[in-house]
């Protein structure tokens, strides 16, 4: 397949197969039975410069796009979804630094975060309070130099592990969604502790973590932008990592795919492979013309993102989408092909289909998905305002 | 410090032919990668610079330096060399160096790791898989008049003067303790090597290689390739294992009394 990509993307792809050759696949049931966090090979990602993609050159970045990070969370999720979502978490963590923080807080954080030396995570998510940013119980209370933090933010990814979070908080309760404002806080603040690891249906080498703040004093200088523009920031911040999910999507059912393909052509009943038989070929072709589909779409979103659309947020929930529905149909189909061997831990696709299920759930529900489509439809209509021209 | 890597190119496979006219390998249509042995050496090469840039005393003063003796193809591997951490590549290449020996070859690179100037440690990989001899190493210590130690699974520590390594031995482990300049040959125990980074790879891309002529060395054309060989390769060939089998019968005395008979006539036991 010909994917358009120049020579620096062909070798974001190669780095990441190698990673996902050598040193995920021997490991990754072993990490997903265990649920121990990746730590090995996460190193091995920052030192191939694969967190680089994320940030800009002047902080140490290579100063690339969305479409080089889909590539390379595509790549890394065929391998493993663990390993694709501690690396995009990072990510994640680290667009509301890039988009609002100031010269000095990028200074401070970014080139950290670029070697890989650190990890970044984002810490919306309350009991009560997901994609509804208006419910977060967490309060940030200014006092001189400082805002006092108090609450607990629930199911963080990287939780634990990462050592910058970027962390919302309402700095005044009474304006809602409005009154929610991003703030950084690093690991080892007093007052901030990890509460219990969440024991997972899949993804499950992936950290999953309560973050609990007591009175804890987080330097003024650390809030992002101003006060009151956490919603903003959040919404932002999904808009560029949509895709990523959408690519994780595309990544774990492309592996799934290959797993099924490879089965169905030495799996043998009634004296012939079963990939002779039209009901599994008819299946493969459904699989193989939906992920192509996916893969073009979240593509497509990235480099609309790239080409720094204002208003690529209905693609973007397009992307995660479609993408995450298709991995989950995919992975199930190819569980399916294995049959009862799909269903044993002894074959990896049992534990793909477990794994591409969050994909419909995190970073909003396939069901918001839906509601940010169609109100932007609603206000802008069908056809959006024309876009700059998309490819360079 | 300056640390060189001799490193070779091989063919990617186990089904090698030889040019019946020239006696040496043919290489044309085979995919060729680094000698799987030398890219332990490269990457123990790169993490000695790398610890010694950790340490304040040695900062900034060493550069790793991959050497190979081969055809013009062989750049391709020495740029992979460049993404997976070394500073410069050096390509020896010339018509007169085709057809050398362990000796000729170990003589050609003692020559470049002479024009190189002021090298402290020379890593090779324990032997390749085209050759399989493993002499080029100790032969070019010889040639240098410095120490060898092969077969190194550990470097225990180096500094400006001395380096200790563990190394395999049949039946145990061995410590040396040996001044620089010295030549190792490194196992695959000693490390993983790196996935290549991106800035690597871009490096790579456009990386510079010195290539080296026989004058250029100011090589005796009977000092190089097949001319300053004392080893021809006649013949390559897979041996057919042949396997004698004899079934021996009868109670299990009469057996054991069989079987001891046997192998006394074959002189294995006495």
């Amino acid at each position: 397949m010909h994917y358009l990509l120049t020579e620096e993307q062909k070798m974001i792809v190669d780095i990441c197969r190698q990673i996902v050759d050598e040193r995920i696949k021997p490991v990754r049931a072993e990490l997903d039975e265990k649920a121990e966090f990746p730590w090995e090979i996460i190193k091995e990602i920052a030192k191939s410069d694969l967190f680089r993609l994320f940030i800009p050159e002047e902080y140490e970045g290579m100063g690339t796009g969305i479409f080089e990070v889909c590539l390379a969370t595509e790549e890394l999720s065929r391998g493993d979804l663990s390993v694709a979502t501690s690396f995009a978490a990072s990510g994640l963590g680290l667009i509301p630094i890039n988009a609002v923080g100031n010269d000095e807080q990028k200074k401070r954080f970014l080139p950290r975060l670029a070697s890989g030396e650190k990890l970044a995570a984002f810490g919306l998510t309350e009991a009560e309070a997901g994609s509804d940013v208006g419910a977060i119980r967490t309060t940030a209370v200014k006092d001189g130099d400082y805002y006092i933090l108090n609450g607990t933010k629930q199911w963080i990814t990287n939780g634990g592990e990462a050592d910058i979070y970027t962390i919302f908080a309402m700095t005044n309760p009474e304006k809602g969604a409005r009154g929610a404002s991003a703030i950084i806080v690093e690991k080892g603040t007093p007052g901030f502790e990890f509460g219990k690891k969440e024991d997972k249906m899949g993804i499950r080498a992936s950290a999953t973590r309560e973050l609990i703040f007591t009175d804890c004093r987080v330097p003024a200088e650390n809030l992002l932008g101003r006060e009151g523009m956490g919603f903003i920031i959040a919404m932002k911040t999904f808009n560029e990592s949509r895709p990523a999910v959408g690519a994780q999507a595309v990544g774990v059912a492309q592996g799934a795919l290959e797993e099924a393909l490879e089965y169905s052509k030495v799996r043998k009943q009634f004296g012939a492979p079963i990939s002779s038989f039209q009901a599994i070929q008819h299946m493969l072709a459904d699989m193989a013309t939906s992920v192509e589909a996916a893969r073009s779409l979240v593509y497509y979103t990235a480099r609309v993102i790239d080409s720094e659309d204002k208003n690529a947020s209905r693609l973007s929930a397009m992307s995660k989408l479609f993408a995450s529905d298709m991995a989950m149909k995919v992975t199930t189909d190819a569980v399916q092909i294995l049959a009862g061997y799909g269903y044993m831990k002894e074959y990896p696709v049992e534990k793909m289909m477990r794994d591409a299920k969050i994909t419909q759930i995190y970073e909003g529900t396939n069901q918001i998905q839906r509601n940010v489509i169609a109100l932007d439809m609603i206000k802008r209509g069908v056809i959006q305002a024309p876009r700059k021209q998309v490819f360079k | 410090m300056k640390i060189a890597v001799c490193i070779k190119q091989v063919p990617g496979t186990t089904d090698i032919k030889i040019d019946p006219e020239t006696n040496t390998l043919v290489r044309q249509g085979i995919e060729n990668i680094i000698n799987p042995f030398d890219s332990y050496a490269v990457e123990e090469g790169v993490r000695i610079k790398e610890g010694l840039d950790a340490d304040d005393k040695y900062k900034g003063e060493s550069e790793v330096i991959a050497v190979t003796m081969g055809p013009p193809q062989a750049e391709e591997m020495l740029k992979e060399a460049v993404a997976s951490g070394v500073d410069r590549i050096v390509l020896l290449s010339d018509r007169a160096f085709a057809g050398a020996d362990t000796w000729a070859t170990s003589t050609t690179l003692a020559m470049a790791v002479d024009k190189l100037e002021d090298v402290k440690l020379v890593i090779f990989g324990k032997q390749t898989l085209d050759g399989d001899t493993g002499q080029v190493g100790p032969e070019f210590a010889q040639r240098m008049n410095i120490p060898f130690i092969g077969y190194v699974s550990e470097i225990m520590g180096i500094s400006a003067k001395k380096i200790k390594v563990k190394r395999l031995a049949e039946d145990r482990y061995e410590i040396f303790e040996i001044r620089l300049p010295a030549a190792i040959s490194v196992i695959k125990d000693i490390n993983t090597p790196r996935v290549p980074s991106l800035r690597g790879k871009m490096k790579a891309k456009s990386a510079e290689v010195l290539v080296w002529t026989a004058s250029e060395l100011g090589a005796d054309k009977d000092e190089v390739g097949l001319s300053g060989s004392y080893t021809q390769v006649v013949k390559i060939f897979t041996p057919k294992m042949v396997y004698d089998v004899s079934m021996i019968e009868g109670t299990p005395e009469e057996q054991v009394e069989e079987l001891f008979k046997n192998l006394k006539n074959l002189n294995i036991v006495s």
